[in-house]
Order: C-alpha cells, then structure tokens, then sequence
C-alpha cells in the first residue's frame, strides 16, 4: 500500500509500484494522459521505470473541449 | 494564394475555434467542420479518476491527424501553472509545441496578467515552446511580446466569453501595424460582423469559442463565421473606398437623364 496526491485528492493504491501500474489500477488503461510527478513531466516511455514513493505528488490531465 | 503562416507552417483558414461549451462531442465536430477551422483550441484538465475509460474523448471526434490541436492555458492564473499545463500538453500531444498562453488576471473579467504572461512566455520559448499569446489590446505589451519570440500576438476584442465584438479597433490597427507575426483577435467576438470587422481591419485571423457554441443555432453560427472571416478578408485586401464625410457621389451618370 503507498499514500500518494493524484490530482489534489489524497488516495492509498494497493497494486502500484511504478507509474504504469497506477494507470491500471487507476483504470486508465488506454487514455492518452500526461503524468506530472512531483512537479516533473514523465514522459510515456519512462511509465515503466518511475518508481513510485510515499507521499508522491501527481497530476494526471487529458485534452478537454475549451477556448 | 492568400494563406496564414504562422511559425512556418501554412493554414488556408483564417478562423480558428476553442471546442468548449458545446452540448456533445458530435456538436462539437459539425460545428468544427462547417467553421472550416483548421487549427482547434483544448484545454488541459485533471482526468476524471474512476471514470470509464472507453468513453469516448475529444481526441476521437477531432482526430489530432486532421486538426492543429492549440493547447491553452485558460483557468491559470500564475505563469508557473501556465508552464507546467503547457508542459503536460506538449507531452500528451507527443512532443507537439504550438500552443496558447494565456495567463489570467482576475476570476471576473478573466482579463489578462501581461506581467505573468510575459514571464510565462519567456520560460515558455526557452523551452522550445512556439508560443501564440493572449493578450490585452496594449501595443507596447504586445510589441514585447513580439520582440520576445512569440508566433502570433493574439488580443482580446472584449471580455472572454462577452461577445460584445470589437470594442478598440484603434488599438488593434496599432498592433497589426507593428507587428511582424500574425495577429489574430481572440475573445470577445459576439456575431458574424464581428469577425468581419476583425478581418477588414487587417488582423490575420480571428479566434472565437462562445460566438459559435453559445449561438442559437451553433452550426449555422459556425458557417457564418466561416463566410465572415472570409469576407472580411477580401474587403481588407481590396481595399476600401474611403469615406466621405457629409459628401454624397452619384453611383449613375450625372448627364442624360430625361426631361433635362
């Protein structure tokens, strides 16, 4: 279990290790998102390699309809 | 041919459209198709956790493939978060860089912060960003942010989202005649003489969200502006017959009326 932010809300992910892993448990499997973790981008391809750790900051956005 | 170039690449169209405030996506795509925009304006939000993931996305009813997708920063009001949400859309649009600073100043009049946008384009073109930037209709601002290396200076016509229409045409006749990058009117357009007024002043394309999606019929509204845009274009390029004060000019001939 690890105590992360995602987008301003307090959450404990149980099967999440790394940041492709929070994508499935976060059901997000097939979204384009971009992933900002503390305060840096991850890129798509390091999804695999960034580790998450306790009290990680992340915002995870999409493309919405706006001016 | 009579196209808008901006940061090198060429577009045929010379309106350009936000994607908000539609009542659904497929009103979203008619309303796109029958303005003839090319480039489209969306924003970056927190995704909904949680939500079903099949549903469909902007994405799938504008295809970036036939669409400039212009990623904004409406809503940020510091030229840190202006930043950072550029950051994220360049890395959700694989590596795409043309996007829209707009950096605001006040909840209520969404008007401006020229001082953050600066500081936000700057650390924004440093990073490789090719910056079109919303701005108040200041001349010195806006020849700043030219200097700076912005690729399109974009100011406002009136309040975002008032649709009250071109309210200093003096100022933006200053503007487009400094400026050397497109300058494009966004915010405030209200309806199809609107955006024509925009155009027969010279500027070179006109961007507008709430005219389209918050018409009546937002389609239809979308095609007039398509017809407008370009209408005004032609009137500034043939440029019109100057006005004469309190001086009538018969259209007819003077000599051979009957009865004379």
């Amino acid at each position: 279990m690890i105590a992360l932010t995602i987008n301003g809300v307090a959450q404990q992910l149980h099967a999440s290790s790394n940041i492709a892993e929070l994508i499935i448990e976060l059901q997000l499997t097939g979204k384009r998102v971009a992933i900002e973790r503390n305060g840096e981008i991850v890129p798509r391809s390091q999804f695999n390699n960034t580790l998450l750790t306790v009290n990680d900051t992340l915002e995870i956005v999409v493309a919405v309809g706006g001016g | 041919m009579d196209n808008l170039i901006i940061a090198g690449t060429t577009y045929s169209s010379r309106l350009l459209v936000g994607t908000g405030k539609y009542k659904d996506f497929n009103e979203t795509r008619l309303a796109v198709e029958a303005s003839g925009a090319q480039i489209v304006t969306v924003a970056i939000r927190r995704t909904n956790i949680g939500q079903d993931a099949s549903q469909p996305s902007l994405l799938d009813a504008l295809p970036p493939s036939r669409y400039t997708y212009l990623p904004n920063t409406a809503g940020c009001y510091t030229a840190d978060d202006a930043v950072r949400t550029l950051r994220l859309a360049r890395e959700l649009l694989d590596g795409h860089d043309l996007v829209k600073l707009e950096v605001l100043g006040d909840p209520k009049s969404l008007y401006p912060n020229v001082i953050e946008t600066i500081k936000a384009a700057e650390t924004l073109i440093k990073e490789g960003f090719k910056v079109m930037v919303y701005t108040s209709d200041d001349p010195i601002i806006a020849k700043q942010l030219e200097d700076m290396g912005c690729v399109a200076i974009m100011p406002l016509a009136s309040l975002i989202g008032s649709g009250m229409g071109i309210l200093n045409p003096w100022n933006l006749q200053i503007i487009i005649n400094q400026s050397q990058v497109p300058v494009i009117v966004d915010a405030g357009v209200g309806t199809a003489s609107d955006a024509a007024i925009a155009m027969e002043v010279g500027c070179a394309g006109v961007l507008m969200n709430t005219a389209i999606a918050g018409a009546q019929q937002p389609i239809l509204m979308a095609s007039a502006m398509n017809l407008a845009v370009q209408a005004g274009r032609s009137a500034f390029l043939a440029g019109r017959m100057p006005k004469k004060i309190y001086t009538a000019s018969p259209s007819s001939p003077t000599t051979g009326v009957i009865g004379s």
